[in-house]
């Protein structure tokens, strides 16, 4: 009845305010990449090339074209799929990409699911015994995980589960005994790796993803924690959970039967977030363990200037932020029945 | 008045880290009747409804005797309360736009009670469910036990409230403020409801309240409340020949529909009031 109707509506609406908001994000990533000091030019022909080869390559390149028309042909290029090349590689940015992308995914979807794996739980746990010890005793816990600096657990991490008690894979994706061995299919090597049927690769691969994202999952967890003890101390503090006391349910019941649902809404838009900022890549654990993931491709593309490659990496930072914020849009639906 | 439900002897509640006790030395008992708590906002009359069923966490509760029925209700185990609260003991809050879960049909809020107290499969907790729904007179109550809280109004959500409160058939009902929040249009009918299911099912009743002329006409007695003390227990009707100075004043200070204009009497609160009696 109405009610599929509202839902049809709302996801019309969500529809077009997502175009919007990719129209949006077209126009910050062509500015930011006519405003960068770089010169896209220069960095293609170098420092020491004739006027000539410059005024060439800069009409190539339709910069003589006034603005607008150059966002048209921006704005059709990035429709066709056309990112443009990299100036570094001479590769289509988008093959570079490609491969980069699925080792950060992999990273940050185990990182996130340790972080809310560790965070939630300790969260709620904190939040029941709020300021007695066990509350004090994760406080401690999740303030170590945000405060040390990534790369120093990272290396002090190393050297402790890899070089001395050999439990962890080092540093890469796998061992470089079976790098080549399978076939990028997807690029997730996990998922490769168990379509080849190559289980030696897959341990090795699994082996070497436990320790980063433990690490990031860590760093996470924390904010995770935070949020889900004050989550929980401010739906412990609502009336509905003491009418399921007065019915007779243990403080457990209560917590999980009846709190615990009314928080994952909020759990849901943090957990987005943390995620997403997983995703646009961990510069710093990335370059600890020689990860070839996005945050190093980014940060390198953007000192050495190679425009086409930022600004790429940027508008799919800005696609999965709108990706994470309509998934979680679409579990609000799910888990609260007054945004039906 | 036959049989003695509740048996409370100089009840002393403390909140922890406060200075004073909240409630100093209550003492009533309760039988198969219906009695009112009268006091002004801070006077202690929730603070003994929370009490008596042992729901105010970091709260220090001492009694010369707190005894509901056969049981010791400062001896038992936390273990063997739950099996006390909502089964034998249950209370009816003030607001139902905050005291039922936001998230879950109310219909299941409601046979949780049922559920959590008898051995039963889910259909048999829906149907008690339904039928208790029918009776506090919720007409098509199948469509009403798959609403959300959000989707009802504030007198069927009370409505909810009662009949997930008595579902287990309780002994002791406390209702705290039941019809605070409600429009006055719809406090009557909720009122009656209570009143009938009450009566019918023999429940002993606390009304919880700050208001006079309501607890006068629904219960049998009354005590009135000051500073975490019972400054006056008295039978309802014989309400308008009461002795202490602070119920006269609150009578006194009710305005009357076709009374005279002048500016209601206030309070004049007197020090003495706070002492404890010898």
């Amino acid at each position: 009845m109405s009610f599929s109707r509202l839902r049809l509506g709302g996801a019309v609406g969500q529809l077009g305010s997502i175009i919007v908001t990719l129209l949006g994000l077209l126009v910050l990533t062509f500015f930011i990449g006519r405003m960068m000091p770089a010169d896209p030019v220069r960095a293609i022909v170098g420092e020491d090339a004739t006027r000539e080869t410059y005024e060439q390559v800069y009409h190539a390149l339709g910069l003589d074209r006034p603005v607008w028309e150059q966002f048209v042909y921006y704005m059709r290029d990035v429709l066709t799929g056309n990112f443009g090349t990299s100036i570094r590689t001479g590769q289509p940015v988008i093959q570079d990409i490609l491969h980069v992308m699925p080792a950060t995914i992999e990273l940050a979807t185990f990182a996130i699911l340790i972080g809310a794996c560790l965070g939630i739980p300790m969260g709620v746990f904190a939040a029941v015994n709020k300021d007695r010890w066990p509350d004090h005793a994760v406080r401690v816990f999740s303030l170590f995980g945000h405060s040390m600096p990534i790369f120093w657990t990272g290396m002090i991490a190393l050297i402790v589960f890899y070089a001395h008690l050999d439990l962890v894979g080092g540093s890469g994706r796998m061992d470089q005994f079976y790098i080549g061995l399978v076939d990028e299919r997807t690029g997730f090597l996990l998922i490769d790796s168990l379509r080849a049927g190559e289980m030696d690769v897959f341990w090795s691969a699994l082996n070497h993803l436990i320790l980063p994202a433990t690490l990031l999952g860590y760093s996470s967890s924390a904010y995770i924690t935070r949020m889900t003890r004050s989550f929980m101390l401010d739906q412990l503090g609502q009336e509905y959970v003491t009418t399921a006391r007065v019915k007779g349910l243990s403080r457990g019941q209560t917590i999980w039967l009846h709190a615990f649902g009314n928080i994952r809404v909020q759990l849901v838009t943090i957990i987005a977030l943390a995620y997403g900022s997983l995703l646009e890549g961990a510069v710093l654990i990335e370059t600890v363990f020689a990860w070839p993931g996005f945050g190093s491709y980014l940060t390198s593309n953007l000192i050495i200037g190679d425009m086409n490659a930022v600004m790429t990496c940027v508008l799919i930072i800005g696609v999965i932020f709108i990706g994470l914020n309509l998934l979680s849009d679409i579990l609000y639906r799910i888990f609260d029945p007054r945004t039906r | 008045m036959e049989k003695t439900i509740l048996d409370v002897r100089n009840l002393r509640i403390r909140y922890g880290g406060a200075s004073t006790d909240a409630v100093r030395g209550v003492s009533f008992t309760l039988g198969r009747e219906r009695l009112g708590i009268v006091g002004e906002s801070g006077s202690g009359k929730s603070t003994i409804g929370r009490a008596l069923l042992r729901l105010l966490p970091g709260a220090t509760i001492t009694a010369d005797s707190l005894r509901f029925e056969d049981v010791d209700l400062l001896a038992l185990s936390e273990k063997e309360m739950l099996k006390v609260r909502g089964r034998r003991m249950s209370m009816i809050l003030q607001d139902p736009k905050f005291s039922l879960n936001p998230i879950r049909r109310v219909g299941d809020q409601v046979a949780e009670t049922y559920l959590r107290h008898f051995k039963c499969s889910r259909g048999e907790a829906r149907e008690k469910a339904i039928a208790m729904l029918e009776a506090v007179k919720i007409r098509d109550a199948e469509r009403v036990y798959a609403q959300y809280p959000h989707e009802i109004s504030g007198g069927m959500g009370q409505r909810v409230m009662i009949a997930m409160m008595l579902l287990a058939d309780p002994d002791l009902v406390i209702a705290d403020e039941p019809t605070s929040a409600l429009d006055v249009t719809v406090r009557l009918q909720v009122l009656n409801i209570l009143d009938g299911l009450v009566r019918d099912r023999g429940i002993g009743l606390i009304m919880i309240s700050h208001d006079l002329n309501l607890v006068r006409n629904f219960c049998d007695r009354v005590l009135i409340m000051y500073a975490g003390r019972v400054v006056e227990t008295l039978q309802a009707s014989e309400l308008d020949s009461a002795q202490h100075p602070y119920t006269q004043g609150l009578l006194a200070a009710q305005p009357r529909i076709g009374g005279s204009r002048a500016p209601l009497a206030v309070l004049d609160r007197k020090p003495e009031w706070l002492e404890e009696k010898a």
